[in-house]
C-alpha cells in the first residue's frame, strides 16, 4: 500500500514536471506489431525509424524527438486502440506513428481526431482510410494503387485469357476489383475468377483448375506468408510456368521477406510495387548499406522498413515547416503535397485526400548476384489509389 | 476426363496422407491414452523446425533429417511427459484441455524467440520436385512420398500393436491399467513410450508437411482443426479409422475444391458433419 502511494506520489510529480520539459520535446507515439504472427514487420519498421534518426539526429526545429513504442500484437484493432489511448492520454504524445493494418488505424482514428493529434499510417493498405481522422496522412501504400498497374501491364501484354485468383477475404475482393478496373481500362478483361479460402492447407485442386483452363496469365492476391509461398511452389511443381502461363501479383507475393523461401519457383513471376531492394538509385542503395550494417543480424529492408523510415522523414520536414508545432492541424497543414525523394523512388502527400502518391514499378524475380531479387523494369509514376476518388 | 478425374484421386489421396501423417501420433496420445492432447502441433512444430534447420543450417539432405525430426520429437514428448503431461492423466478432461493449450501458447511464444516470426525454407531435394507421367497422368514426386510414407508408417504402427510384446503391452494397459500393472505390466513406461511414439510422429508430419503447410510459430494453433479432425472422424485409438478418415476428407476436399470452388473451403466440414453423425465413435472407433 505505501509502495503503491509512493509510485503514485511519484507519477503525479512527473506529470507536473512534465510541462517544463514539453516545450522541448515532441513526443513520437508508435504502433507497431512488435510480437505475435506479424512481429517481422514491426521489427521492419523499427529499424526504419531508428536508422532515420541516426542518420538525422533527433532533434528537429529545436525539439528532441522522443519515441514510445507500443505493441498492438498484430491484426487486433481492440488492442491498437488501447495503445492510442494510453499513448494520448499518459504518454501524453504529439503525434502518431505506425498501424499495420486497416483495422488497426481505423479504430485508433476517432480517439486521434477527438486529441487533435497527427497519425502518421505506414502500411493499413485499404481505401480511403484517410477520410476517418482529418489529422491522418498514409505514407505507406493502398492495396488499389499497387494493384491496378497489375491490371494496366497484363492488359497492355495482349494475353487472350486472364484469370485471378484471390483470397476469399475483403483484401481479395479488393485486389481483384483494382486488377480487373485496370485490365479493363488497358482494354483487356477477366476470363475466370477463383476466389479461395484464405486458410488453406493445400493449393492442388486450385493450381490443377487453372492448369486445365490454360490462361495466358494469373493474377494472384494471398495473404502473406505460408498461403503465397505454397501457391508459387505448387504453380511450379504442377508446370504452368513450364507452359509458359504468367504469373502476376502484388509486390507482397515476393516481398523480401518471403523470396528466399519460394526459391527458384518464384523466377519469372511479375509483380507491381512500390518498393523493390533492386531499385536503382543512389538514395535507395544508400538506404540499403546503411540498414545492413545497422542491423546485420536482421533481414534484408523490406517495404515495411522503407515507410517508417519515409513516415519519419514527412514528421521531420513537418516540423521544420511548422517551426516545431507537433498538433495535428499545424503538421498535417504542412505536410499537404509535400514531395520528397524515398528510398522507393519520389513520393507525394496529396494535398486533398492526405494519401500517398507514388511510382508502382513493374517488376519480375530474377537471380542477380546470386540472390533473388525483384528487378523493375516498367514504372507507372504518380499512381493514385483510384478506388478513393 | 478420365485421367482428369484420376488426377484429382491422385491429389485427394496425397492431400488425405499429408492429414494423416500430421494427425496418426494424435490417434495413439488421445485415443490409447485416453488424454485430451491439444498440444500435438507442438510436437509436430518441433520435428519441423528440426528438419527445417538441419536442412538450412548444415546443409543434410531433406530426407535424412526425417529419422532425426521424429526421434527429436519423439525425445521431447517423452521429456514433457515425464515432467508435465503424466501428471494430468487422471485429472478432469477440461483441465487436460487447459493445460495443453497453455502448453501450445508457451511452445508458440518459446518458437517465436527461438526462429522468429518468419516461414521457414524446406529444401526439397530436386528428385522430389515436379510431375512424373504415369499413363497419361501427372502425379507429383513429393506427393508420391507422402503417400509412400502413409504406407509405411501404417504398416509398422500395425505391426508394433498387434504383433509385438510392446503392442501386447500397451493394449493392455489401454483396457485395464490396474489389472495390467498387477500382471507386472509397467504401465507408466508404457505410456510414456506410447506418448514418445506419438509425438514422434507429429514430429515427422510436422517435418514431412514443411513444404505443404509452411512452418511458422502459428503452426500448431493453426493446424489444430486439421489434427483434430482427422482423429475425431477416424475415431481415437485406432490406425485404421484416421487413415479410412484422412483419405475420405482428403479426396472430398480435393475434389470439392476442382469442381465446385466457391463451395470448397466447406466441404470438408460439411462432411465431418455428416460422418460423425452417422459413425458418432469415429469410423475406426470402438469407444467413444
Amino acid at each position: 500500500m505505501i509502495r503503491r502511494q509512493f509510485l503514485l506520489s511519484a507519477t503525479a510529480a512527473l506529470v507536473i514536471a512534465f510541462p517544463a520539459f514539453a516545450a522541448d520535446t515532441v513526443k513520437v507515439g508508435l504502433v507497431l506489431p512488435m510480437s505475435g504472427p506479424f512481429s517481422q514487420y514491426g521489427q521492419q519498421m523499427q529499424n526504419g525509424i531508428k536508422l532515420f534518426m541516426k542518420e538525422h539526429g533527433d532533434v528537429v526545429a529545436g525539439k528532441k524527438i522522443e519515441l514510445i513504442v507500443k505493441d498492438d500484437g498484430g491484426i487486433a484493432p481492440d488492442r491498437a486502440r488501447r495503445a492510442v489511448q494510453d499513448l494520448i492520454v499518459r504518454d501524453k504524445v504529439d503525434v502518431l506513428v505506425g498501424f499495420t493494418f486497416t483495422a488497426s488505424a481505423l479504430a485508433a482514428a476517432p480517439l486521434a481526431k477527438e486529441a487533435d493529434k497527427a497519425m502518421i499510417v505506414l502500411n493499413a493498405t485499404s481505401s480511403g482510410i484517410t477520410a476517418a481522422n482529418p489529422y491522418m496522412i498514409r505514407i505507406g501504400q493502398t492495396l488499389p494503387q499497387i494493384t491496378e498497374p497489375a491490371g494496366r501491364y497484363a492488359g497492355a501484354q495482349g494475353y487472350k485469357t486472364i484469370y485471378t485468383v484471390v483470397a476469399d477475404i475483403t483484401a481479395g475482393h479488393d485486389a481483384e476489383a483494382a486488377f480487373t478496373r485496370g485490365l479493363k481500362a488497358a482494354g483487356g478483361e477477366v476470363a475466370g475468377t477463383l476466389r479461395v479460402p484464405a486458410q488453406n492447407p493445400d493449393f492442388a485442386p486450385f493450381v490443377q483448375r487453372i492448369k486445365d483452363g490454360k490462361p495466358d496469365a494469373v493474377f494472384t492476391w494471398l495473404p502473406p506468408g505460408e498461403a503465397t509461398i505454397n501457391f508459387i511452389k505448387e504453380f511450379n511443381q504442377r508446370g504452368l510456368s513450364a507452359e509458359n502461363i504468367v504469373m502476376l501479383g502484388t509486390g507482397d507475393l515476393t516481398d523480401e521477406l518471403t523470396i528466399e523461401q519460394t526459391g527458384e519457383a518464384g523466377i519469372g513471376v511479375v509483380t507491381t510495387g512500390h518498393y523493390s531492394m533492386a531499385h536503382k538509385s543512389p538514395k535507395n542503395q544508400a538506404f540499403i548499406k546503411a540498414y545492413l550494417a545497422e542491423f546485420p543480424n536482421h533481414k534484408w529492408p523490406n517495404f515495411m522498413s522503407v515507410s517508417a523510415y519515409d513516415g519519419m522523414a514527412a514528421l521531420y520536414r513537418g516540423l521544420e515547416k511548422t517551426g516545431g508545432n507537433a498538433s495535428g492541424p499545424a503538421l498535417v497543414e504542412a505536410l499537404k503535397g509535400e514531395k520528397f525523394e524515398s528510398p522507393r523512388g519520389p513520393i507525394e502527400i496529396d494535398a486533398k485526400t492526405r494519401d500517398i502518391v507514388q511510382t508502382v514499378y513493374v517488376r519480375k524475380v530474377e537471380r542477380v548476384d546470386g540472390t533473388l531479387a525483384n528487378v523493375e523494369f516498367q514504372e507507372f509514376p504518380a499512381s493514385r489509389d483510384s478506388a478513393s476518388q | 476426363m478420365a485421367s482428369n478425374i484420376l488426377g484429382i484421386l491422385f491429389d485427394g489421396l496425397a492431400y488425405g496422407s499429408l492429414l494423416f501423417l500430421i494427425g496418426v501420433g494424435l490417434s495413439i496420445t488421445m485415443g490409447l491414452m485416453n488424454f485430451i492432447n491439444l498440444a500435438h502441433g507442438t510436437f509436430a512444430m518441433a520435428g519441423g523446425y528440426i528438419s527445417a534447420s538441419l536442412s538450412q543450417k548444415s546443409g543434410m539432405p531433406f530426407l535424412a533429417t526425417l529419422p532425426v525430426a521424429f526421434v527429436g520429437a519423439g525425445l521431447f514428448g517423452l521429456v514433457a511427459e515425464r515432467l508435465l503431461f503424466r501428471r494430468l492423466y487422471k485429472a478432469p478432461h477440461l483441465d487436460q484441455v487447459l493445460f495443453t493449450f497453455g502448453f501450445v501458447l508457451s511452445s508458440i511464444a518459446a518458437a517465436h524467440y527461438f526462429f522468429g516470426a518468419g516461414q521457414q525454407m524446406g529444401v526439397m531435394p530436386s528428385f522430389l520436385q515436379g510431375q512424373i507421367r504415369v499413363y497419361g497422368i501427372d502425379l507429383g514426386r513429393y506427393r508420391l512420398l507422402l503417400i509412400a510414407f502413409v504406407g509405411l508408417i501404417t504398416l509398422a504402427l500395425h505391426l508394433i500393436l498387434s504383433k509385438t510384446r510392446f503392442g501386447a503391452q500397451v493394449r493392455a494397459a489401454v483396457d485395464n491399467q490396474d489389472a495390467a500393472a498387477g500382471l507386472g505390466i509397467n504401465v507408466g513406461l508404457i505410456f510414456s513410450l506410447c506418448f514418445a511414439l506419438g509425438t514422434g510422429l507429429a514430429g515427422l508430419g510436422g517435418a514431412l508437411g514443411i513444404e505443404v503447410l509452411g512452418l511458422d510459430p502459428g503452426f500448431p494453433l493453426k493446424y489444430m482443426v486439421y489434427f483434430l479432425l482427422v482423429v475425431v472422424v477416424g475415431g481415437a485409438g485406432t490406425i485404421r479409422g484416421p487413415l479410412i478418415a484422412a483419405m475420405i476428407l482428403g479426396v472430398f476436399d480435393v475434389a470439392g475444391k476442382y469442381y465446385v470452388p466457391q463451395a470448397g473451403a466447406f466441404i470438408i466440414y460439411v462432411l465431418m458433419i455428416v460422418l460423425l453423425l452417422a459413425f458418432p465413435t469415429g469410423l475406426g472407433g470402438k469407444r467413444a
